[in-house]
Formats: structure tokens, sequence, C-alpha cells
């Protein structure tokens, strides 16, 4: 039976995984994401799933051995952070240009150095070339409803691509917060069954896997990956209406929170979306007509949805948790990017926060709508990069 | 065990065609795969090496059985995936008919930078043969140095030069790390000899558990040798005691070939190219120290298989 939970964020994806039962988990430990391969060993050994797990001896032999059991013909699914998702970084690449729809769960973490374990999203935004979907949540139940959409979406046969299921280290992974988590039965009735391509195991029609690629193909395979990953965006949108007839929970590739007639709106991913959005319902009530734009698609982008959520928007604060050293940060370039074409522009910028787990409060969100208040106001943008509650900032 | 006449009747995993160079005896193995036991599906896995590029060229494959390459480093890691897959498929009834999983990566991809995946697929216990071939470098990318390369051999990292004779210090012993690891079988085979080759890939095929063999394989470009050379250079790798033929089974040590009289290595050194620049006075301690070294190894596989054999004459 579907029921309401108290649970973490780890502990809400181990379950998903529990749920899914997938064919093989490959998995090492790496802090904020251990509780998720932890709690997953324990369904293992408890009989509450029959998967195959391999304790690896690196995240690079994890996500390896991901593409070799997909390969070979199953449904694979791993869960990392950080330096644990760097680690696999050839690797990432390999797995989408195989095609091998693995799922895993990225618990967002600042890179090293220097060292720190809380969250910024400098490991997947690193990796947003890498060929993955990557989809984003705010909360407990967002991520465990990503998670549950994820096979679906990855094993569509006009995607076939990996996704990667994003939340913020420590801040949702080790918060526990009530969630709905659905009926087993139902999940597995809604996941279905596994499909494999040219399976490794099939000495009766055996196929090469990972030839060498040169001049006379690469780019043609290439170009195929890029058609997927623009199928995906329909393959997202279609699954996420049959969970929502299922479930009850709507998606879309972002989420407009009182959009319609806002003229300031912030844009940002992850778990500071739910503070973004107390603030602006606060204001709302003195007449401030504030708006947040929260992506839970960065890859693929919806550039041109997003142009036209923001139509009538008059300015935008990009929010950025992770840095691209000598450039914007990477949601304001896509952000500008999908601008671009707009008859109205808004006035846009970015701001840097939240690196290495620093907390944005309520009061410092207040601070950004003012900030974009008096922009506007103005009509000039007066910085338009800056970071957030930095000392000597 | 088929005769090598009944064993060429069968359908090999490796079909002609291929591009690896003229000469190479790698091949030699890969035709073998499918040819030594009945009743077992065969799947291979690669790491990034001359076999791999030469094999696999887009849209072509020399491959008859199911392959996979995903990167250089990870094939133990790559392979523990498919075989668990497989473990996984079984158990849920998907897949009925027996399947068995060979690993292959050169040296560079095994002694160097795959040694971590190589380790932790053996240390977990995967249904898994892992044959390493060595020939002494990163040949693919060059004739660049491993931890393999045999001290003195000159090699584009570390070539000869007024103030050097080629690879400095002694090679590491992979074979004796895979016997640390405390797996049902550990080999060493060399590619001029298909008897001895076969029957050792039988029996880590039919193990029900991680192998590994380790087999000299020499280079034509990499040792500078003509292309007729291979075989007869890894024959006399073996007479010179550089390549000592022995396999590990549940640790204990036999040594499969003695070789009938003493034939300094040399014998073997000087028709190799990238040995050439020692046959001169002035490096004759290098040579004498490549000679001790041989012998340091062979006399301690000799007393690791002579302590095998009092064991078991005391227990009778």
């Amino acid at each position: 039976m579907s029921k309401v939970l108290a649970i973490t964020g780890a502990g809400a994806m181990s379950e998903g995984m529990r749920q899914i039962n997938p064919d093989v988990v490959p998995a090492f430990p790496i802090t904020p994401s251990t509780q998720v391969i932890e709690d997953f060993s324990q369904f293992v050994a408890d009989g509450k799933v029959d998967t195959e797990m391999i304790t690896v001896e690196s995240e690079h032999s994890a996500m390896s051995a991901c593409i070799g059991a997909a390969a070979a013909g199953g449904r694979v699914m791993t869960a990392t952070s950080s330096a644990g998702m760097a680690l696999m970084w050839e690797m990432l690449y390999i797995a989408s240009s195989m095609r091998q729809p693995v799922v895993m769960t990225l618990i967002n973490r600042a890179l090293s150095a220097p060292i720190n374990i809380h969250a910024d999203h400098s490991d997947s935004m690193g990796a947003r070339d890498a060929g993955w979907i990557q989809l984003y949540a705010e909360n407990n139940q967002e991520a465990y409803d990503n998670l549950i959409m994820a096979p679906k979406i990855a094993e569509k046969m006009d995607v076939r691509l990996p996704v990667m299921v994003c939340m913020d280290g420590f801040i949702i992974s080790h918060c526990v917060q009530t969630m709905q988590l659905e009926d087993d039965d139902k999940v597995k009735k809604f996941i279905g069954g596994f499909e494999s391509t040219y399976p490794v195991l099939d000495t009766e029609n055996p196929s090469t896997w990972g030839a060498l690629d040169l001049q006379d193909y690469y780019i043609e395979h290439k170009r195929a990956q890029h058609i997927a990953m623009k199928n995906a965006k329909d393959a997202i949108k279609k699954v996420s209406e049959e969970f929502a007839d299922i479930f009850g929970r709507k998606y879309e590739l972002f989420e407009s929170y009182r959009i319609d007639d806002a003229e300031r709106v912030i844009i940002a991913i992850n778990s500071v979306c739910g503070e973004i959005k107390e603030v602006i319902d606060e204001r709302r009530e003195a007449g401030d007509k504030v708006g947040l734009l929260k992506i839970r698609s960065f890859r693929p982008f919806p550039y041109e949805e997003i142009a036209a959520a923001l139509e009538r928007v008059k300015i935008v604060t990009v929010l950025d948790r992770s840095e691209s050293m000598g450039a914007y940060g990477p949601l304001f370039t896509e952000i500008r990017t999908a601008l671009f074409d707009a008859p109205e522009k808004p006035m846009v910028y970015n701001r840097i926060f939240g690196l290495g787990g620093r907390e944005l409060f309520m009061s410092d969100i207040h601070d950004i709508f003012e900030e974009n208040k008096t922009y506007l106001e103005t009509g000039k943008v007066e910085k338009m990069f800056d970071y957030l509650k930095v000392r000597g900032g | 065990m088929p005769s090598l006449q009944e064993m060429a009747k069968k359908e090999g995993a490796f079909a002609g065609g291929h591009r690896m160079c003229a000469g190479c005896p790698v091949p030699i193995f890969t035709k073998m795969l499918t040819r030594v036991t009945d009743g077992y599906e065969i799947v291979a896995g690669n790491a990034t090496c001359c076999l791999e590029v030469a094999s696999s060229i887009f849209p072509y494959s020399a491959w008859k059985i199911p392959w996979i390459h995903t990167a250089f480093e990870n094939v133990g890691a790559s392979m523990s995936g498919v075989e668990t897959m497989y473990r996984a498929l079984k158990k849920r009834g998907k897949i009925t008919k027996p399947y068995k999983f060979i690993a292959i990566g050169g040296d560079g991809g095994t002694y160097d930078i795959g040694l971590q995946s190589l380790s932790g697929a053996m240390e977990r216990g995967h249904d898994l043969v892992y044959i390493c071939y060595d020939n002494g470098a990163y040949m693919n990318t060059g004739v660049q140095r491993s931890s393999a390369t045999p001290m003195g051999a000159t090699t584009t990292t570390t070539p000869m030069g007024e103030q050097s004779y080629g690879r400095q210090g002694n090679r590491k012993d992979l074979s004796r790390i895979m016997v640390a690891h405390n797996i049902g079988y550990v080999a060493q085979a060399s590619i001029h000899d298909p008897v001895d080759l076969s029957e050792k890939l039988k029996k880590a095929i039919e193990l029900d558990g991680p192998a590994f063999i380790n087999l000299l394989s020499p280079c034509i470009p990499g040792w500078k040798i003509a292309p007729d050379m291979a075989v007869e250079l890894a024959r006399l790798g073996v007479e010179t005691k550089y390549w000592p033929l022995y396999e590990v089974i549940d640790g204990e040590y036999k040594i499969n070939y003695t070789p009938k009289k003493e034939v300094p290595v040399t014998e073997w050194m000087f028709l190799q190219g990238r040995f050439k620049h020692l046959n001169k006075p002035e490096y004759s301690d290098v040579v004498d120290a490549f000679q001790k070294d041989v012998e340091r190894n062979w006399n301690w596989i000799v007393r690791q298989a002579a302590s095998v054999e009092l064991l078991s004459a005391e227990v009778n």
C-alpha cells in the first residue's frame, strides 16, 4: 500500500531502488550518498530484493561494471557523489555513448580541493556534457519520483541514455521529510520489464560492443546521441504524464512557481527552491509580483519552453550553485541562451551561492528580490556576476 | 583434452582479416578461446590494447563471439558487470545456458593502469578468466615502458642514450601478485606452446571462479624482431628461464616445463633489437644483473614447487 512516511532523501532513493529491484547494482561508498547503498545492501541481505550487488573497489570500476552489466542485457542502478562521480568521468561518457540506460542517484556534493562534503552542484554541472539525462529535485518526494520515472525514460527505445537523478547532499540526502511512498506493485507495474538491445549475453547473435570508430563513423554516432537526447525531452514529458495519471503528482521539465504575472523571477535548482517559494509567498502577500522557475531537467535543457515561460517577466536572477571559473555559471549561460531569441528579453544576471554547502537563508533571498527590484527600477544591472554571502565580496 | 588437430576443426572465436601486425602471435590464443572446452557459451571483454583496436574497426569485427570493450584500465570491472548480469539473469530464469567469461588485456592495461580493477575482479570471486598477453611495453601507443618491461630494454620512454642503457630496474612480477589473491588458478604460459596453453585455458575456463593467465607474447615492432621470429622468441624466453611455465592451483606451485640445458638469457636478449645496445663490454654488469634476476626468479618458483612436493610427501 502507498503510505506517507518520514524518511531521509537517501533513504527515499534506496526505497525506490528496492521497489525497482534492478538486476545488478555495482556501487562504491562515498559521503553523502553512502546511505543509499547501505540501505540497499540490507535489502539484499534481507531478501527484499534479488538484485546482484557488486561491491567494487572504486567508482571508476562502479561505472565500468554498470556499463558491462547493462550491455549484458539488464537493468542497472548505482549511486555516488562528488569525487566519486569525478572518478567515473571517463566512464560517464562511455555509458552514454554506448547508449546504456543506467540510472544513477547523484547526491550533489562539492568537488575537492579544499575537500568538502557538503552540497553544491559542481559534480553534476561538470558532467553536463557527458551525455546523461540530468533530473534535479527540490525535496525527497521529487527525488523519489524522479527515480521511479528514470528507468522508463532511460529505456525508451528512441532514447536509450543513462539518467542522473540529483539531489542536494545533506540538505536533502540526510534530512528527514515526510513523503508519499507508493505501493510496491504499482511502482513495479509502472516501470515494467527491461527490454534489452543486442545483449552481450547472446551467443547466437554475437555482438561487438565498443568498437574502434574513426573519422568515417564517429561523428554520426555522436549525432545519434544528440538526437536521442532531443527525444529524451518528449520522453520525460510523456513519462511524467503517465506518472501523474497513476500517482497524482504532476511534473514538467521545469516548475513555474507563481510566475504567470511575475515581474521578477529567480531561476534555481534543487533544495534552495523550497526556501525561495516561502519567500515568494511572503512577498506575494505584500503584493510583490515575484516568482520562481525551478529547473527539473537540465539535460536535455528546455530552451524554448523556458523562453516562453519568461515571456512577460522583466528581470531574472539566475542562481548557480557551481562555478565555471572564468565564465558565468552554467545555469546562467543556458538561461541567457534561451532568452536570446525572445522578442522582449528580460534583464538577466547571475549570482553564485552555496558552494561547499553554505546556507542561503530566507533573509538572503529577500535581499535578492530587493536587489533585482532596484535593478528593475533603475533599468540597470549593476553587477552582472557576483558571489552571494562571501567574505571579502 | 582434444588434440590440436581436433581443436582446429572447431569454430574459432576470431576471424581472419583483422589488422594485427604481420607475425603477431596474439591471434594464436584468441582463436583458441572457443576451442578448448565444450558446453560453454564464451563471452570476451577487452581492455584497450593492440588486439582491441586491430580487431574491431567499425563497422567490421573479427569477433565471432560476443565481445565488449569499454576503456583501457577497467576490463576487470566491465567484465565483472557482464558476469554479474549473467548470474542475475540466470537466477531470475531469463538465461539457462552455461556461460563463461574471458577478460583480455595487454601488460600496460593489466600490470599498470588496470591493476586495480583486475585485483578487484579477482578478489570478489567473479567467474572470470583474465588473460594478460605480456609483450613488455605499451606497444599499441608506440612502445613506451610499462612495469612489465624487462631491465635494459630500450623503449620510447626509456630510450638508450649516452646517459642511459634503457629501462632501469626490474620488472614487476604480476603472476605472484595474482597468486597473493588466493584465487583457484594462476598460470604463466607462452604463445609458442599451444598444447600447454590450451590445457591451461581449459583449466582456467572450467574452474568455477576467478583465474589468471599471464601469457608471454613477443611483439614484432616493440621487440624489434623479424615477423617470423615471434614464436621462436617466445620459445627462447622459456628455454632461458626468463619466462617460466608454471601454474598455481589453489596456492600450490607446479612447474610445467624445466629446460633440458642451461641457456644464458643473452641467447634470448640479443636476438631482439630492444636489447642489442647492451651487447657491449661496458654493459656486462647490466646483462649480469639481468641473468641473476632470471635465476633468482626461477629458483624462487622451484622452491615453491619443491615445498609443495615436500608437504605432500610428508602427508603421504
